[in-house]
């Protein structure tokens, strides 16, 4: 049904960001379409985390307009503002839970702030949130800090998912996990997207992550995307800083 | 409750529900979460049907997700009904529903009678006060521990956050304690002076103000000042450490806490403590002289040298003692509280609020027990 709206689901143009006088990003433009799944990549410092935050309404751009879904974010009307938002999720790097609240309140937060459901649909949904992340239903009374670095990365993405929103952004999912694990959450995002049909934009530097979401990549670099395509269009882009991203003597196997 | 937002998303084709004859429901369109919060009636539609009818078609469901899912199951009864049309995406969606396994009976359901209530909270409230002093007598030990080892080991000493501590405990609270000492000065005075003159013993607006001001109110005074103002700020301090684990990241380096965090603070402020109490005397009897020049037609000149005649000098080490023992309480409570924050918001401003109340509520106490043991001296 949504594949057949043209308006894309993301839609930066002339974005200009800049940290005092270091400019991030010069004149970029950057569009991400229904189902289709982003990976920005780039060095330290290319401006990853900027862009993401500038798509969440976080950050004001400098210069140039944010559209999600068709509206822009810089529309004054509250309402507006708040239903754009419950149609996207953020997995935050450090989880972001809500550290006074168990792991059942911080997954229902977002459905309580609906205020239209009722408690027992939204323990149903709970649980199915968690199940769906392969939480076990007895950690729903755990706090945050009860919790080891996997399960906080699992509690945030079921947060995220509550409202099933269409669009999903993760800051460096498998960032703090080890191999195993952060392979264990890839599997995880990428069943959930094909499930859920979701649209998908993420920032990482790890090429496992890549490789398993089979995604697009973006290459930021030079204030701008670079390049953009899929794993082996991109690596094969002559480019310094492509290069450099790619071929480090730890990632010489090829995906 | 929600409302509707009309301009709100672009709906590409809305929920509908509509009856036939033979007593079928049928559901076409978006069920979802977010088309039924623009279109609320529709719940109301769907949970009226259900009363009604067994018979469902979903087959023109074009969406479905799980929250719409789990609504229509709990109708359902736990199971599909058994001539039902469904499309594939929502019978996918019901049957993820299906799968899930049953809730576990609802946890801990506290049925107590009020007696009980009220005995468990006096119980949880003395324990806790238990487990506080054990935990001030324990950090007690640790400082003494650590100054015997600063003695030993004087190299150690932590200078930096001690002048640190001095600065921002001491010198920054000058003008708030002398302001706040002034106006109660100018306050007391005005209103003895009021009562003074109808018994015609102006004289002795010197001696209610000298002792009442040095011996009692100035270092408590001076001490909820303090509690508010560097008790609060050592416990959020410390506190924040525990949670971003920075205490523990000192002990790693090998560095201890207690003797680079707790002990400068605890020995700043059992330093500035009496300077400030001082202080904020002076300031008090400043303004009370000044309220008594303009009341009592009494010089300040004249105030000022009827002093030392009218008050002891045991009361000047009485409040300086008090002074030390204040600084000493307020840092320790406030280290104690900060040292024992949980890694959670809500615990840190519970703990905060809990260091200020009992410090304050603390000196209170240890002035009136000092009050009762020094009858004897300087009145």
């Amino acid at each position: 049904m949504r594949a057949t709206l043209p308006v894309p689901v993301i839609d930066m143009r002339g974005i200009w960001s800049r940290y005092r006088e270091i400019v991030i990003h010069k004149d970029l433009d950057f569009q991400v379409r229904t189902g289709e799944v982003v990976a920005l990549v780039g060095g330290s410092g290319s401006g990853k985390t900027t862009l993401l935050r500038e798509i969440l309404g976080l950050l004001p751009p400098h210069r140039g307009s944010v559209r999600l879904f068709g509206h822009d974010l810089r529309a004054p009307d509250a309402l507006l503002q708040r239903d754009i938002r419950r149609r996207l999720g953020m997995l935050f790097q450090q989880g972001a839970l809500f550290s006074a609240l168990p792991v059942f309140d911080n997954i229902a937060f977002p459905l309580r702030e609906l205020g239209f459901l009722d408690e027992a649909w939204i323990a149903e949904l709970v649980r199915l949130k968690m199940t769906m992340v392969e939480l076990e239903p007895a950690h729903a009374r755990l706090m945050p800090s009860e919790l080891s670095g996997g399960m906080i990365k699992r509690v945030a993405l079921a947060r995220a998912l509550a409202l099933e929103p269409e669009l999903l952004l993760l800051d460096e999912p498998t960032a703090g996990l080890d191999p195993a694990r952060g392979q264990g959450f890839v599997r995880l995002i990428r069943a959930l997207q094909q499930r859920l049909s979701l649209t998908v934009v993420l920032v990482t530097h790890d090429m496992d992550t890549l490789r398993g979401l089979d995604c697009e990549i973006a290459v930021l670099a030079e204030q701008r995307i670079l390049t953009r395509g899929r794993l082996d269009a991109v690596r094969a882009f002559p480019h310094p800083a492509i290069e450099q991203f790619f071929n480090l003597p730890s990632v010489a196997g090829k995906g | 409750m929600n409302e509707m937002t009309p301009h709100a998303t672009d709906i590409p084709s809305a929920p509908a529900l509509s009856h036939t004859q033979d007593g079928v429901v049928t559901l076409s369109g978006e069920w979802t979460l977010a088309s039924l919060l623009q279109k609320p009636a529709m719940r109301a539609a769907l949970l009226a049907a259900a009363r009604r009818t067994k018979h469902w078609d979903l087959s023109a469901v074009t969406r479905m997700d799980s929250a719409l899912a789990i609504l229509l199951w709990r109708l359902w009864g736990g199971c599909f009904p058994e001539d039902a049309k469904i499309s594939p995406r929502a019978r996918a969606a019901l049957e993820r529903i299906a799968a899930l396994p049953a809730a576990e009976s609802a946890p801990n359901v506290r049925g107590e009678s009020a007696l009980a209530g009220g005995l468990r909270r006096v119980g949880i409230f003395t324990l806790g006060i238990a487990r506080n002093t054990l935990g001030l007598v324990d950090l007690l030990g640790r400082l003494a521990l650590s100054a015997g080892f600063l003695c030993r080991h004087p190299k150690s000493i932590p200078w930096k956050e001690f002048s640190a501590n001095i600065f921002r405990a001491g010198v920054e609270a000058l003008p708030v304690s002398a302001l706040v000492g002034f106006l109660i000065g100018i306050t007391i005075s005005y209103l003895s002076a009021l009562q003074l003159k109808a018994f015609g013993a102006d004289i002795f607006i010197v001696n209610i103000l000298g002792v009442g001001i040095i011996r009692e109110l100035g270092p408590v005074l001076v001490a909820v000042l303090v509690a508010g103002r560097s008790g609060s700020a050592m416990t959020a301090q410390i506190g924040v450490m525990r949670v971003t684990e920075e205490i523990d990241a000192l002990a790693a380096m090998g560095v201890s806490a207690t003797l680079r965090v707790v002990l400068p603070k605890v020995a700043a402020l059992v330093l500035v403590m009496p300077l400030l109490v001082v202080w904020s005397c002076m300031a008090a009897l400043l303004g009370g002289a000044l309220a008594a020049w303009k009341e009592l037609d009494l010089s300040v000149v004249y105030f000022f040298s009827a002093l030392p005649d009218a008050v002891p000098i045991a009361n000047l080490w009485i409040g300086l003692c008090k002074g030390v023992l204040f600084g000493g309480l307020i840092s320790i409570i406030a280290c104690h509280f900060g040292l024992h924050v949980r890694p959670n918001t809500e615990s840190l401003s519970r703990r905060t609020t809990a260091s200020v109340v009992s410090a304050i509520t603390l000196v209170i106490i240890a002035d009136a027990i000092l009050a009762v043991f020094t009858r004897d001296f300087g009145v």
